[in-house]
């Protein structure tokens, strides 16, 4: 239901943005549907804790939240920050590229001699 | 110039921006080390930076500051951490307040190495922010008017599609 507020492109840009293959996929499973750390776990063929790990660096982002619930740790994606994070991270990029562009112009300019 | 590659890391907060230009190395690592080539390029033509103090050298800090259209100024600073000419580069970047002086806030980090082939130098920058907030702030001081509202009007086309969804 999340998912819909987004558009297919945004959600292809977001999740090129997630380098890590895990975290990348616990994002997808809990954009789509709020779920427990223990169920998301049962999907890697890694450890609980190691699924915690990766819930961790996901949580510290603000890409999911995660709420304790009795006793089980329930975790949603996070979409405004998802996109407001592809957003900003897309204006850097932005910006790199006009610095490389100003950078390339510096350099194709002919020298005077050493000047620092 | 050529962009070989760019990564964004949402998760890392992370943006690695490689480029080529047909240059030597000697002369690339320049536009880094003297401050009156670096503030041609630091920041956009309507938003120049000045560098106040800048010296590559290990545990020194320079100063900048960013001139916005009406003459307001933002300050900013780097914290040389790590340099070794003409190959590569590690810097923190804060913020300052008006009077120059480093705000307490944590700085990102942005590394920056070099390589020459056969006359053509290879670029890469990589930046880690410690926070969208940091970023938000980063861009916000590095951008041109013009790509200010175009993300203003990407925001409000957002809210427009999140009201039509919702």
């Amino acid at each position: 239901m999340v998912v819909d507020e987004l558009s297919d492109a945004e959600v292809d840009r977001i999740f090129q943005a997630l380098a890590d293959a895990t975290r990348r996929d616990i994002v997808g499973r809990a954009m789509q549907r709020e779920q427990s750390v223990s169920t998301l776990a049962t999907h890697y063929a890694m450890s609980f804790a190691a699924v915690q790990k990766h819930v961790a660096v996901l949580e510290r982002a603000s890409l999911i939240t995660k709420e304790r619930r009795g006793r089980e740790q329930i975790v949603r994606g996070n979409v405004d920050t998802l996109r407001r994070a592809a957003q900003l991270l897309g204006a850097y990029e932005q910006i790199w590229h006009d610095r490389a562009v100003r950078i390339g112009e510096i350099l194709s300019e002919p020298q005077k001699g050493m000047e620092s | 110039m050529t962009v070989v590659s760019s990564e964004k890391d949402l998760d890392k907060l992370t943006l690695t921006f490689t480029a080529e230009f047909p240059a030597s190395i000697d002369r690339v690592w320049q536009v880094w080390e003297d401050p009156r080539q670096l503030e041609r390029w630091w920041g956009p033509p309507t938003v120049p930076a000045t560098f106040v103090r800048h010296e590559l050298r290990p545990g020194t800090r320079s100063d900048y500051y960013m001139t916005v259209p009406g003459g307001d100024r933002a300050h900013g600073w780097w914290g040389i951490v790590e340099v070794d000419a003409p190959t590569s580069l590690a810097v923190d970047l804060g913020f300052s307040d008006s009077d120059g002086e480093p705000t307490g806030d944590a700085p990102s980090r942005m590394s920056v190495t070099l390589s020459e082939d056969d006359g053509v130098t290879r670029m890469t920058s990589t930046t880690q922010f410690i926070s969208l907030d940091q970023l938000e702030r980063m861009v916000e001081m590095g951008m041109e008017e013009g790509l200010r509202l175009a993300m203003g009007q990407i925001d409000a086309l957002l809210a427009e599609d999140s009201r039509q969804n919702a």
